[in-house]
């Protein structure tokens, strides 16, 4: 029959097409209380967004850890190149004048 | 007894979490995926924490030495008020979510007109539930559309669940003398009115998952009634073993 | 004065001698690389695998109460063989390829789950000792020098203190009950107790890693005296529960300030390791119908996904 002939061989397409296609990897940030920022928790498989926010609700905020979840991705982030870490992070930590403990201030200023 | 009406409603309620929340436990270790077992396991733990505020409540009505375990354990077959569909077997992923989703939509239905039950009691288990089973009609509604949407197996494989499960769905509307009584006295909802409601929200979500409801259906009642199918039996000896083997015992 | 440069993996080693953590996509020696997989992948494994021998008590849980407290437990588990894998990701497995190795047989995973729970207790008896064991091994890990290693086990560490509760409070019930409850504790504690000794692995003499694990903090103390640190904190556990630990060599030496215990069954110990444990077959062959029955479940995800996709790029075209 030409018709189960033709479902057959869509069938046989689709299998060849999604072999070995895993789920991509989400980064997930879960926010635990508002007014906090959004943290990086870990990463999981789903297969869409609206899949790896359920997920992420059903993995990383079991126990009410959580009012806000973000999910992205795991290739849409740049991370910088460790390998570049003199360069970028070590000049900031010989520029103590920039942390407020550097400056003294007499006892009676409170609240600074 | 208007007391003894209470309580039978309560066993009708808690049943079907119940039952379906014992056949999502039989799947954990066996999902598809990690992250897929996690979410059943939810609902499944979701459900079964109803089942404990229904049947508190029902102990406490009962009296006596009665207790949530001895309400939920320790009845015949023929006195359990579950319907078909949540004995349903987990034959594959396929029943799972298409059984899932059809007594979400009706769970999700009844829990909103029990917010405004004359029952104080069935107002605040209502209230705490619907937030559950919000989410769960969500998972299970996207997860249809998924596998109706997927590939042409998937969708094989969900027509097959929806053809084969559609014949238990409209138990769910059919009132029994105590959902009747329910209906008259405020306490429940009235289930003839919430039909419609639950055919266009079905067929909406089938329709986008490009799946179809069966042409002709010979719906199957008397679940609720204790005339169960022969899984309950199998579903009971595991689920009362340990109470029927060591009888009067503390755990 | 000679300016001595230190080679890649020395500076490597110092960093982690002086408490710093490694991360993601620092350069690292491949052998620490290959030993990471192996040793995230093994702890995911058996976090999966573990989910079976309690997940076969959840439908025949004697209460309401035990029944969701045990749901939640395995629940945690596979949150933990996730939170694992990820880790074991970010080293560059993917995660077909953890599956495979552990359906597979090739990947190894702790041999306790080799063994059977046949009766209610023994969820107790799990619980009180295989998680009261993985503890100790967990806490030590929190402060491994891989980042994300670490910061799992963090998260680990602060759910697996209920289970271990959980499963000693099963015990406790049971022995405050009747006879025959308390038979069936005692009988649960026979099956595993020796089982769970074996769980900190072969003795010092024949474990060649241990050196490089503890250099790179996978590892602060040996196997020899994790063990003596799981003996000596069970044993008053034990007797608060009124159980006789079945080992007749067991016995508190005022000299050491430790218990002196038997000889473990090394035989067992290696028949179960290489496979030929009661459950082993079970426990793969569940693992990979789970796999292989959940692929056409996965494929329409995707499928469903990248159908979305389409939709969506054509609607902003």
């Amino acid at each position: 029959m030409p018709i189960n002939r033709q479902k057959k061989e869509q069938r046989k397409q689709h299998k060849s097409n999604n072999m070995n296609k895993e789920w991509p990897i989400w980064e997930i940030f879960i926010r635990s209380k508002n007014g906090l920022e959004h943290r990086h928790c870990g990463s999981l498989h789903a297969a869409d967004e609206d899949m790896a926010i359920q997920n992420a609700r059903d993995v990383y905020t079991r126990r009410q850890e959580g009012v806000s979840i973000w999910v992205v991705e795991s290739k849409h982030i740049t991370a910088s190149n460790p390998e570049k870490n003199g360069e970028m992070f070590e000049p900031a930590a010989d520029k103590v004048y920039r942390h407020p403990t550097f400056y003294e201030l007499p006892d009676e200023i409170k609240h600074m | 007894m208007l007391h003894e009406k209470l309580y039978d409603y309560l066993l009708h309620l808690g049943d079907n979490s119940m039952i379906l929340g014992q056949r999502l436990g039989e799947l954990c270790g066996h999902g598809p995926e990690l992250e897929t077992d996690i979410a059943l396991t939810n609902i499944s733990l979701d459900l079964f924490g109803q089942v404990r505020n229904y049947f508190q409540a029902a102990a406490q009505i009962k009296g006596g030495d009665a207790t949530e375990d001895s309400v939920a354990m320790l009845r015949y077959e023929h006195e359990y008020k579950n319907t078909y569909l949540v004995e349903q077997p987990n034959e594959d992923f396929a029943h799972v979510i298409v059984r899932q989703f059809f007594f979400d939509v009706y769970h999700q239905l009844i829990l909103n007109e029990l917010m405004n039950s004359k029952n104080e009691t069935l107002v605040a288990i209502a209230k705490k539930s619907i937030k559950e089973v919000d989410y769960h009609v969500d998972f299970s509604s996207t997860w249809v559309k998924r596998l109706g949407d997927g590939t042409e197996e998937s969708h094989e494989k969900a027509q097959t669940a929806v053809s084969t499960l559609w014949r238990y769905s409209m138990e769910l509307f059919k009132a029994t003398e105590t959902e009747s009584w329910a209906a008259e006295s405020r306490v429940g909802p009235d289930l003839d009115q919430l039909k419609s409601v639950y055919l266009e929200r079905v067929s909406s979500i089938l329709k986008e998952a490009t799946l179809s409801l069966p042409e002709e259906t010979v719906f199957q009642y008397g679940a609720k009634t204790g005339r169960h199918s022969e899984n309950m039996g199998y579903i009971l000896a595991e689920f009362q073993y340990m109470q029927r083997a060591y009888p009067n015992m503390k755990w | 004065m000679e300016n001595k440069t230190l080679s890649l993996e020395e500076q490597f080693q110092n960093r982690i001698d002086s408490g710093e953590n490694i991360e993601a996509k620092d350069w690292m020696p491949e052998k620490y690389r290959k030993t990471h997989i192996r040793q995230i992948s093994q702890h995911a494994h058996s976090e999966v695998v573990g989910m079976l021998p309690e997940g076969n008590w959840i439908s025949r849980a004697p209460s309401l109460r035990r029944k969701v407290a045990l749901l939640a437990k395995v629940q945690d588990e596979a949150g933990h063989g996730l939170y694992l894998y990820s880790a074991a990701e970010t080293l560059g497995i993917s995660r077909e390829e953890l599956n495979e190795q552990l359906n597979s047989g090739r990947a190894k995973y702790s041999s306790i789950f080799n063994y059977p729970t046949i009766s209610w207790a023994d969820m107790g008896a799990v619980g009180w000792l295989v998680d009261g064991a993985a503890i100790i091994n967990q806490v030590m890990l929190t402060k491994t020098s891989y980042g994300p290693y670490a910061r799992a086990m963090v998260r680990i560490c602060k759910e697996e203190s209920f289970h271990q509760r959980q499963g000693y409070e099963i015990m406790l019930s049971l022995c405050n009950g009747t006879e025959a409850q308390k038979a069936m504790a005692q009988d649960a504690l026979n099956r595993w107790w020796w089982p769970s000794m074996m769980m900190f692995g072969p003795r010092d003499e024949d474990s060649p890693n241990t050196e490089q694990s503890m250099k790179w903090k996978i590892k602060k103390k040996t196997n020899d005296e994790l063990r003596q640190q799981f003996v000596d904190q069970t044993v008053p556990q034990a007797e608060i529960l009124g159980l006789t630990i079945p080992d007749k060599d067991l016995k508190w030496n005022e000299e050491r300030g430790h218990y002196d215990f038997g000889t473990i069954d090394w035989d067992e110990f290696w028949d179960v390791v290489k496979g030929n444990g009661l459950m082993n077959e079970k426990r793969l062959k569940d693992r990979n119908e789970a796999w292989d029955e959940g692929k056409w479940v996965r494929d329409a995800a995707s499928a469903y996904a990248d159908k979305q996709a389409e939709k969506r790029a054509k609607k902003t075209a």
